[in-house]
């Protein structure tokens, strides 16, 4: 068990006071930012990448594990007290829990957030160790044709499975890529889409790119819609479970982890489909059906276990192949490049130490968090009481600080302002903004592989397709694509106008 | 943001299922994104080698016809009436029409910070930044909100600038703080 070692390793690396402090402050400012309304988890993790910028890779690592986890537990609080999921994989979450905690049940549903996410964080990081280093052997075969393909999958899925619209997801992705274009092509050397400035050869970072978008664009949209009243939050006490409420909870917690994984794990997951999968499996197996709807204690078990799984499966193709499928793992893919290092099959054996420290950490934070949110629940509910000025003030000065941050330069300001605008128009015309997060950050790396793939059969098209695995994935994108064709001549359509 | 105008009339007097005509300006800034991209592409030398058969070109003209083509097809999408849904949420109103003036007041805000931000140092402008957006989105504690920006442009100076290496200018301040 070579792996096993590794992970004891990292678990050595971890456990010294300054590092256990530092997974400490980004479990509870992960915690703290998450659950605030309206900020997500990605949007947590953006928001807060900057403040790792000064730190060694390692340690920042370490702070990072903690507020991505930190940022997901956050992000149910807020669904459950408010009904404001900060993201789409919290929204099957809000359903029962905010039932739950009107109904004067709010303590239990934070509890069996808690207590499940934590189960299926700490099965899904085991999981994710396990998985991990064999989807490494896989991904080390893989060829540029191969690559090329899983990026175009990701692209396909990001547009088509999820969302509503397809060509608004389409729009959206098209944006993302064109965005990605700005700055030197690696590999002529040609400026692009520079118009001349010299600070936009670099490109435009990413996490400008995911601040701008996210945290400017969201506070933009909703300062231009202000609600002017107080918003009304359920009081709630120490969360707490009964013994039937722990009966209830715990096969829920266990099927979710389950439906999470696999679907996080896949190049083409996400949350949304394991979580609603998982919801509509408790209300099908409960006993109590006539409590869903209501505030069935296993809507919320079920769902939250699905997006802690599916958050922790999300880690494997971001790190074993550097294919990021949702918008946190996308933000994390840009943390590594921040500090030089690529997520792919190389980096369990470049950066070994750095990966197994995350790892390690990831279950230090998780445990952190269920031992501190207990307790500290209140005092984030008091979080939510926060006057909107305020809050999304401190959104735009967190941002700016942010953005500042990356490279020191002012421009980046008027970028992120730039990034903002677009990001209110995307929310005003309802068009999905993971889709351009996704087209930034892997659209330069899938030009590269297919660059590569054309060079290797000297301009010949042909070139494109590669061994058994890119003819597998063309395969997924066609059934991806047609798929609706085929619903709509084949199965009648009931209400879904496409 | 050449669509303001028409956006607003059209939302004040939106029909439940009617059509949203502000995305025809979504539409046409597609088109110009797509030329641009085009224009820009073919801008570049074209550049090919044996170990670079395609160039920096292909990709930035392809992916300019694909802006423009999606823009026709989004078109068309607008004609038959189909609409996105604006984002909804806890601290959003969707039943009043945009509050523009915020939103204007928000961006002059944020421009003066990046301004001034070299100049004067995260410290000052920072404080602007907290202070003028919480003025825009209708805080009217002046004093209050003056105290409240200091300490945290304070705060966030001392603990990210010096406690944590990230890249913030004390501006005039420096050697003061």
């Amino acid at each position: 068990m070579d792996n096993l070692n590794n992970l004891m390793q990292g678990f050595e690396d971890v456990v010294a006071p300054m590092n256990l402090l530092l997974a400490l402050i980004g479990v509870l400012v992960g915690t703290a930012v998450g659950v605030l309304p309206g900020i997500g988890p990605a949007m947590t993790v953006a928001l807060l990448l900057p403040i790792t910028y000064g730190m060694e890779p390692v340690q920042a690592f370490i702070m990072f594990a903690g507020i991505f986890y930190g940022g997901m537990y956050g992000g149910s609080t807020t669904s459950i007290l408010l009904n404001t999921p900060g993201e789409s994989s919290s929204v099957v979450t809000a359903i029962e829990g905010n039932k739950m905690a009107k109904a004067g049940r709010a303590a239990q549903a934070l509890a069996t957030a808690a207590i499940g996410s934590f189960v299926a964080g700490t099965i899904g990081t085991l999981l994710l160790v396990l998985v991990t280093p064999v989807v490494v052997d896989f991904a080390v075969s893989l060829g540029a044709p191969d690559y090329f393909a899983l990026m175009l999958l990701s692209f396909i899925a990001v547009t088509s499975v999820l969302g509503a619209s397809r060509i608004r997801g389409v729009i959206s992705l098209l944006l993302g890529l064109t965005i990605g274009l700005v700055g030197i092509d690696t590999v002529s050397g040609q400026q692009r889409l520079t118009l001349g400035v010299p600070q936009l050869a670099d490109g435009i970072d990413v996490v400008v790119v995911a601040v701008g978008i996210f945290a400017v664009g969201e506070a933009l949209w909703v300062a231009a819609h202000l609600r002017r009243r107080p918003v009304e939050i359920i009081p709630v006490g120490r969360p707490w479970m009964g013994r039937k409420d722990w009966k209830r909870s715990w096969k829920p917690w266990l099927r979710g982890t389950a439906f999470g994984f696999p679907f996080g794990a896949l190049p083409a997951g996400g949350a949304e489909i394991p979580t609603f999968l998982s919801y509509a499996t408790e209300k099908r197996l409960t006993k109590h059906p006539e409590e869903f709807g209501k505030g069935a204690i296993e809507g919320v078990a079920g769902p939250e276990a699905a997006n802690n799984a599916s958050a922790a499966g999300t880690l494997v193709p971001m790190l074993a192949i550097g294919l990021p499928t949702n918008a946190t793992a996308a933000v994390m893919l840009a943390a590594f490049q921040s500090y030089g290092i690529q997520p792919g099959p190389l980096l369990f054996e470049r950066e070994a130490s750095l990966v197994w420290v995350l790892i390690a950490s990831l279950f230090i934070g998780n445990l952190m968090l269920l031992l501190l949110n207990l307790p500290l629940a209140p005092a984030w509910a008091k979080l939510l009481q926060i006057p909107r000025p305020y809050l999304y003030a401190g959104i735009l000065f967190f941002a700016s600080m942010g953005a500042y941050a990356v490279n020191a330069q002012p421009l980046d300001l008027f970028l992120l302002l730039t990034l903002g605008l677009l990001g209110f128009a995307m929310r005003r015309f309802g068009l999905p903004v993971l889709p351009l997060i996704i087209g930034a950050i892997l659209g330069p790396r899938a030009e590269l592989q297919g660059r590569r793939s054309l060079q290797l059969s000297g301009g010949e098209l042909s070139g494109l397709i590669g061994g058994p695995v890119s003819y597998a994935v063309y395969a997924v994108i066609v059934v991806v694509l047609v798929w609706p064709l085929v619903r709509r001549f084949v199965v009648r359509p009931r209400t879904s106008p496409a | 943001m050449s669509s303001q105008v028409d956006e607003r009339s059209v939302e004040d007097a939106r029909p439940p299922q009617g059509k949203d005509r502000a995305q025809y300006g979504m539409c046409a800034f597609l088109v110009l994104v797509g030329i641009a991209v085009i224009v820009d592409g073919l801008g570049i030398p074209h550049i090919t080698s044996s170990t670079d058969p395609v160039g920096p070109r292909a990709v930035p003209v392809i992916l300019g016809a694909l802006l423009l083509l999606v823009a026709v097809a989004y078109a068309v999408d607008v004609a038959r009436g189909g609409h996105g849904e604006p984002e909804a949420g806890e601290d959003v109103d969707l039943s009043q029409g945009t509050d523009w003036r915020t939103v204007l007041l928000l961006i002059g805000a944020f421009v003066v910070n990046a301004v001034l931000i070299e100049r004067l140092g995260w410290v000052i402008s920072g404080a602007l930044l907290f202070w003028g957006t919480a003025f825009a989105l209708g805080n009217r504690h002046y004093v209050r909100n003056l105290l409240i920006a200091v300490t945290m442009s304070l705060t966030t100076f001392y603990a990210f600038a010096i406690g944590l290496g990230v890249n913030l200018p004390a501006g005039v301040l420096q050697g003061i703080l």
